[in-house]
């Protein structure tokens, strides 16, 4: 019996290709909907995917025990520079850093940041340097590879030794390789020894930290501060700006994921005690990370309900053209009814035929939904992730659609008074 | 099983069929009882609106009684449900209409080859029953032919070969030759005739004497009634 009954399956998907070969055309505009639910629904996860998985890593980049602390010129000052031979003063302040890690026993590093934009010299090669007054922590909290020499050490702090360590970039672009470790780097009137070489940031566009579109070159800070004072000028399309700045950034290491909260909020509740101005930002990556999650997860909802009213739609379109199909084929319906078919075997007939119309559908539709991102990373250079879980997904999709919308008037079709049927014209 | 019906193959007693039209009952079947014993070639006549096609869509298992007992090859009819029903039309009958009824799309093999889907036989065996059946009503090279490509005649000889491609005990025909010329039809009387001579019980609906002339047994109805019926 069972094999009785699987021998009619194949059999009715044959007869079910047969019948939708016969209107080719109205098969393929049938199918339309469901080739493009689908497409839909690959492309859109895929590019989504692809999007918070950047965002998601740049910001585990930054570390999940970090609070990052930035200064910030506030709006008074920027609008007073413009027209005047004003010094702006703002942002975070040395003591600042020694007060966090004397407040907060959970605090388990800090690495503050100073940038500096001098012209560098490397031998014949002249270019302008960002560079980074900061202390051996740092290279602890962003886990920087070392690519040649070494990191800056806690003795360059303690004998205010005038090194550097170039990032793999930065030295690229000064034509500087291992050989040139032990040789001197002209900052400014100054020389330092390049003493290592450590791995760029890749990809990088957070705005957080900095990237490396830049020549960075990390000198320790109290050099920093020896040599280059705290006031800069800046020179924008004409008018001259003055500014001082103690420090530009200040990463803060907690020792574990439950601290960087409280410890952020107790932060920006001392700086407030000790800054005039709101000069400063306290960026916390875990934050950013869990609500780039909500972000995405938001997305994929709102993406989902997109893909599924597609997919509705294109159901309806199935649903519309099967009731046509069932009202055209009665006088079929009924022959078949008087020769000793069941009304099972009617629906398993008409329903057949919508889900292998979906299914073709579907793939058709994965086979685009797949070459969409493809050209859309290849041509937007956007990143994008086709998932496994998506093709199911959007497999199964399809089929359901073909099911719950064929259902309909398969059942009409099932329903017919066989003699009604016969007597339809 | 009593007495009465164990030597026939169908058996009605007071057998009713009541339309409600609106308020009024329309009584398309008032109070039928007969026989008919296998191998009979029956003719039901009568004028239009006198219930032939009703009774045959009662004897066809497309319909039940509203009242009265119906035996069909020993079954209770007006016990079964609509999958029993259907079993029993794919089991016992075949059925020949006036307008053909083969399915426009399928081709004549197809077409005859249809009952024995439904019987679950596979894809070789049908068609194979199917070719040699299309020979018998010898229209052995047009099997890939499709229905509207043959000829009226040669399209209800088609419908023939479908009707027995199941091996029925019946085969019922309502005005099998209704849509026909009078050449064509006495063909397609001539292939019924031999077909009841190898065995067949034959019903058939018909209000032409010419046509209820190959009958050996002739039932006149009336008003929902059996008038009276001859026996040649
Ligand atoms: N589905 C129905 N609903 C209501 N009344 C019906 C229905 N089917 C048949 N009738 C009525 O039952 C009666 C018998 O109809 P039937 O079709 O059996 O006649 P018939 O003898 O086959 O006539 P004809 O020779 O014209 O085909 C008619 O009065 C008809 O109006
Ligand atoms: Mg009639």
């Amino acid at each position: 019996m069972f094999k009785l009954e699987r021998l009619r399956l194949r059999q009715n998907i044959e007869l079910g290709i047969k019948n939708l070969m016969l209107h080719k055309l109205r098969s393929s505009l049938t199918m339309l909907g469901i080739v493009f639910g689908v497409a839909s629904v690959i492309a859109m996860l895929s590019i989504g995917e692809g999007a918070s998985k950047e965002a998601l890593e740049q910001i585990r980049k930054l570390g999940s025990r970090n609070i990052i602390i930035t200064s910030i010129k506030p709006v008074e000052d920027r609008q007073a520079a413009a027209t005047t031979s004003f010094m702006s003063v703002y942002g975070l302040y040395y003591e600042d850093e020694q007060r966090i890690r004397e407040a907060f026993p959970q605090v388990v590093a800090t690495a503050p940041i100073k940038l500096i934009r001098k012209e560098g010299r490397l031998f014949e090669r002249a270019l302008e340097l960002r560079v980074v007054g900061t202390t051996p922590e740092w290279f602890e909290l962003v886990k920087r590879r070392i690519v040649a020499g070494r990191p800056l050490l806690p003795r360059d702090i303690d004998k205010s030794s005038p090194v550097v360590v170039l990032t793999e970039y930065g030295a690229r672009r000064l034509l500087a390789t291992e050989e040139t470790i032990g040789q001197l780097l002209r900052i400014g009137r100054d020389y330092f020894e390049v003493v290592g070489i450590v791995q760029s940031e890749e990809g990088g566009s957070s705005g957080i930290q900095m990237p490396d579109q830049e020549v960075d070159a990390y000198i320790p800070i109290n050099v920093a501060k020896q040599r280059f004072g705290d006031i800069f000028t800046l020179v924008t399309s004409g008018s001259r700006e003055m500014e001082r700045v103690e420090l530009h950034q200040l990463i803060v290491e907690t020792a574990t994921n439950e601290d960087v909260e409280p410890t952020a909020a107790g932060i920006s509740a001392m700086l407030q005690r000790f800054h005039k101005k709101v000069d400063y930002r306290v960026d916390i990556p875990l934050a950013l990370l869990r609500q780039a999650e909500a972000t995405k997860r938001t997305f994929n909802i709102v993406l989902g309900s997109i893909a599924g009213i597609s997919l509705l739609v294109g159901g309806i379109g199935i649903m519309n053209i099967m009731l046509a199909n069932v009202t055209e084929r009665t006088r079929e319906i009924g022959i078949r009814r008087a020769i000793g078919a069941k009304r099972k075997q009617i629906v398993i007939q008409f329903l057949v035929e919508t889900v292998v119309l979906s299914t073709i559908g579907g793939f058709i539709g994965i086979l685009l939904g797949v070459a969409i991102p493809l050209a859309v990373t290849y041509l937007a250079k956007m990143p994008t992730v086709v998932t496994l879980w998506s093709l199911l997904l959007s497999v199964g999709i399809s089929m359901s659609v073909g099911v719950i919308f064929g259902l309909y008037p398969a059942i009409r079709a099932s329903n017919l008074d066989p003699i009604e049927a016969l007597r339809h014209e | 099983m009593t007495e009465a019906h164990s030597n026939g193959v169908v058996v009605l007693e007071d057998v009713r069929k009541t339309y409600l039209m609106g308020s009024e009952q329309v009584h398309a079947l008032a109070g039928i009882s007969l026989k008919i014993e296998p191998g009979v070639f029956c003719a039901i006549m009568g004028p239009s609106g006198s219930g032939k096609s009703t009774l045959l869509n009662l004897l066809g298992c497309l319909d039940r009684p509203t009242s009265g007992k119906y035996f069909l090859a020993g079954n209770d009819v007006s016990k079964l449900n609509d999958d029993e029903l259907s079993e029993l039309r794919l089991k016992y009958l075949g059925f020949v209409f006036q307008s053909f009824n083969l399915i426009p799309q399928l081709t004549v093999r197809e077409n005859i080859a249809l009952p024995l889907f439904y019987l679950g036989w596979d894809a070789a065996k049908s068609a194979a029953r199917a070719v040699e059946l299309a020979e018998m009503v010898g229209l052995g090279n047009r099997i890939n032919h499709k229905p509207s490509e043959l000829s009226g005649g040669q399209q209800q000889r088609v419908a023939i070969a479908r009707a027995l491609a199941n091996d029925p005990k019946i085969i019922l025909a309502d005005e099998p030759t209704g849509n026909l010329d009078s050449a064509t039809g006495e063909q397609v009387m001539e292939l019924l005739k031999s077909l009841n001579e190898s065995g067949k019980t034959i019903i058939m609906v018909t209000h032409e004497p010419d046509i209820a002339a190959y009958a050996g047994r002739r039932i006149h109805m009336r008003d929902g009634h059996v008038e009276y019926i001859e026996n040649v």
